[in-house]
């Protein structure tokens, strides 16, 4: 049993997006009956077993934080979003597949997630633009997960799969698509789940759990 | 020939309101969804163009721009096309909608839709019932039929909320009611959400490691469920999942004592917000208009009640009526022809001009606060019926929204540019709908006014509570 520090993950993305089904999935392995608009930050936790298999398993509760909202919200609410962002361990990008704007709208979810450790005041100082060397730096590990899969016609999943590939020069994240009402996408053995479990694994990983700039290890895969 | 001058003019003015409409939906409502289906945006944008097209006509009847008899054909073309729009199409396609996102009927949509729509059109009917507004010598789908109802509906939209503007807004801009929030205040507040969220993880922490070991021991962990299963359950004693369930329920009161602290640090920091634009001085102005906006409001207040009880309908529109007393009070003498035209050109061009601004704002920020991308296209249609109501009603001096009435700007009009709106429309009650406006007017306020009241007297004591 885990007696660790807390290991802390933020579920970002934008609003409707499926982030609320994702995390009961991810957590309680059963579909979400009811999802209804998030409203402030929903946690769950899942218990994970780092390292499964080998003789260094441990187990580790991974908190997921399920922050609500859009990026265009009000200045008010990103103020009090940005409570959340403190002293994270990894971040999971949630984008629905049928809708182009929430895949685009992930830069600005990690300018704002990840921006929040860069300026003590805890004030907002960018202008919002896009600026890669800020990223250089990052080791929170990050996950992106495409969701509502199973809406997309069998013709145009390639050209839909390919909308998250900006990302990749920036962050270098793991990618999962998949749908939040069948369970078998993330069947133990598939290779989402596999994915996920190296994800979650990437996390306690790092020497000094803190936030980013504190470690000097630059480790992103896990080997 | 005239004629056809005056056509090509009217239609390039409404191709390019068309495209102002287009540019709108494209740049502020969808900016951060994706735009699935463009029939949405084309019924959108060809609402707005007819709209802003009878406004325009008005305009032209004031300044006798154009052939009056072209002048009528336009206003009568126009109006039925914003009804066939309204009253048609929209509803249609609201229908349409709301039933392709219910998953059961998707396989007959259409079916469905139809339905809904012939639903619409009955309870649409139905209205014009009680109502004093129709003169028997007119046919079933006349055009005077249609607008008295949407008349009706759109009165009373319009109505409710100008009385609710009359009082939100000295509310809003007016600092004397902005709460003291320190910056100790919202940190205490945010400590406090930190601590909920802690305690909710470490139960949950406690229930997913218990469902783990019931699951590892082969235990069934569902909920009883049935008649033999609440049988079962009062007999053996499953531990396990009553402990889950007592647990469950303390973590869903801690989530929402979670979900109400969010908002209000959230309130708080939008109150800390306006508390530092209000030393600004774009703040300082808009909280000196503050105060002439209340006394506008009440003194529309008070005459709403004075027009109900006296049972009084204005008989002269505010124009002439100022014009007639500088003559006689004051003794100047002018040409009151030439200048009433020119003041009720100025007068309606600022209404029309601040209730654009202000529907697109408000349109803008109601869009923001309930969308979803689920949704999103069954709300921009409602939306553009409302704003279609607008077009046919009537606003009034405040100005907040578009509504051109055609039955109360006529009020506002001196008389010998009513005979046009009047031709048109036939014979509707206008005094009805004046009367209606009045009393709707009145019951929103006085509940926005206590609405408000309860809302401001409720927060600070929430902050009391340790």
């Amino acid at each position: 049993m885990a007696s660790l520090d807390r290991v802390k993950v933020l579920v970002l993305g934008d609003s409707g997006v499926g982030k609320s089904s994702l995390v009961h999935l991810l957590c309680q392995n059963q579909v979400l009956g009811n999802p209804s608009w998030t409203v402030g930050c929903s946690v769950d936790v899942r218990v994970h077993d780092y390292k499964e298999g080998t003789p260094e398993e441990k187990t580790y509760y991974i908190e997921l934080w399920d922050v609500g909202g859009s990026v265009g919200s009000a200045s008010s609410v990103k103020s009090t979003r940005a409570v959340f962002y403190n002293s994270v361990n990894g971040i999971i990008f949630v984008h629905d597949l049928t809708n182009k704007k929430s895949s685009q709208n992930l830069r600005r979810w990690s300018l704002e997630a990840l921006n929040r450790d860069l300026v003590p005041t805890g004030v907002l100082v960018t202008n919002g633009d896009y600026d890669q060397e800020q990223f250089a730096d990052n080791q929170i590990p990050l996950l992106v997960i495409g969701t509502k899969l199973d809406q997309i016609h069998e013709t145009k999943r390639h050209e839909v799969l390919t909308r998250t590939a900006f990302l990749a020069e920036d962050f270098n994240p793991e990618e999962i698509n998949l749908d939040c009402t069948n369970p078998r996408y993330l069947a133990a053995g598939s290779s989402n789940a596999v994915k996920l479990s190296r994800f979650f694994d990437k996390i306690p990983g790092f020497p000094d759990r803190k936030r980013f700039g504190a470690g000097t290890l630059k480790s992103l895969h896990y080997d | 020939m005239s004629f056809l001058i005056d056509s090509s003019i009217m239609i390039t003015s409404q191709i390019l309101f068309f495209g102002f409409g287009w540019l709108f939906f494209m740049r502020q409502l969808f900016k951060d969804y994706e735009i699935r289906q463009y029939v949405v945006q084309v019924i959108f944008s060809v609402t707005f163009a007819f709209s802003c097209t009878m406004f325009e006509l008005i305009i032209f009847e004031i300044l006798g721009v154009l052939n009056s008899s072209s002048r009528y054909f336009h206003w009568k073309m126009n109006l039925c096309v914003i009804l066939l729009i309204l009253v048609f199409m929209v509803p249609f396609y609201i229908g349409y909608f709301i039933v392709s996102n219910i998953r059961l009927l998707h396989k007959q949509r259409l079916l469905f839709s139809c339905l809904l729509w012939l639903t619409f059109m009955y309870f649409f009917w139905k209205l014009g019932d009680p109502f004093p507004i129709l003169s028997p010598k007119h046919g079933i789908l006349s055009i005077e039929q249609l607008i008295s109802r949407v008349g009706v509906i759109g009165v009373t939209l319009m109505a409710l909320l100008s009385g609710f503007g009359a009082v939100n807004c000295p509310y809003t801009y007016m600092s004397y009611f902005l709460r003291n929030v320190t910056d100790t205040d919202i940190l205490a507040l945010e400590r406090r959400l930190l601590q909920t969220m802690d305690m909710i993880i470490s139960k949950k922490k406690r229930m997913a490691m218990a469902r783990r070991t019931m699951f590892q021991k082969g235990e069934v962990h569902n909920k009883p469920s049935g008649f033999w299963g609440m049988i079962k359950s009062v007999t053996t004693s499953a531990s396990g999942s009553e402990n889950l369930t007592l647990i469950q329920q303390e973590v869903d009161a801690l989530e929402e004592l979670s979900r109400q602290l969010f908002l209000e640090t959230a309130d708080l920091y939008a109150t800390k917000e306006r508390i530092e634009y209000s030393k600004t001085f774009k703040g300082k102005y808009f909280n000196f208009l503050g105060y002439f906006f209340s006394i506008y409001c009440v003194w529309k207040i008070f005459m709403a009640t004075i027009n109900i009880v006296f049972d009084r309908v204005g008989k002269t529109d505010p124009v002439t009526r100022g014009i007639e007393i500088t003559v006689n009070y004051l003794g100047i003498q002018f040409d009151v022809k030439f200048w009433s035209q020119h003041i009720s050109f100025i007068l309606v061009g600022i209404i029309i001009v601040t209730s654009i601004r202000g529907l697109l704002i408000t349109l803008t920020k109601f869009f923001y606060a309930i969308s979803s991308s689920k949704s999103s296209n069954v709300i921009v249609l409602l939306l553009a019926q409302i704003m279609s109501h607008f077009w046919i009603n009537s606003f009034d001096l405040q100005g907040m929204y578009f509504v051109s009435s055609v039955l109360l700007i006529r009020m506002s009009m001196p008389l010998e540019y009513r005979t046009i709106i009047t031709e048109v429309l036939g014979e509707l009650q206008f005094n009805f709908y004046h009367r209606w406006f009045d009393v709707i007017f009145l019951v929103s306020a006085l509940s926005s006014i206590l609405f408000l009241y309860l809302a401001h007297k409720q927060a600070p004591e929430k902050q009391m509570a340790p």
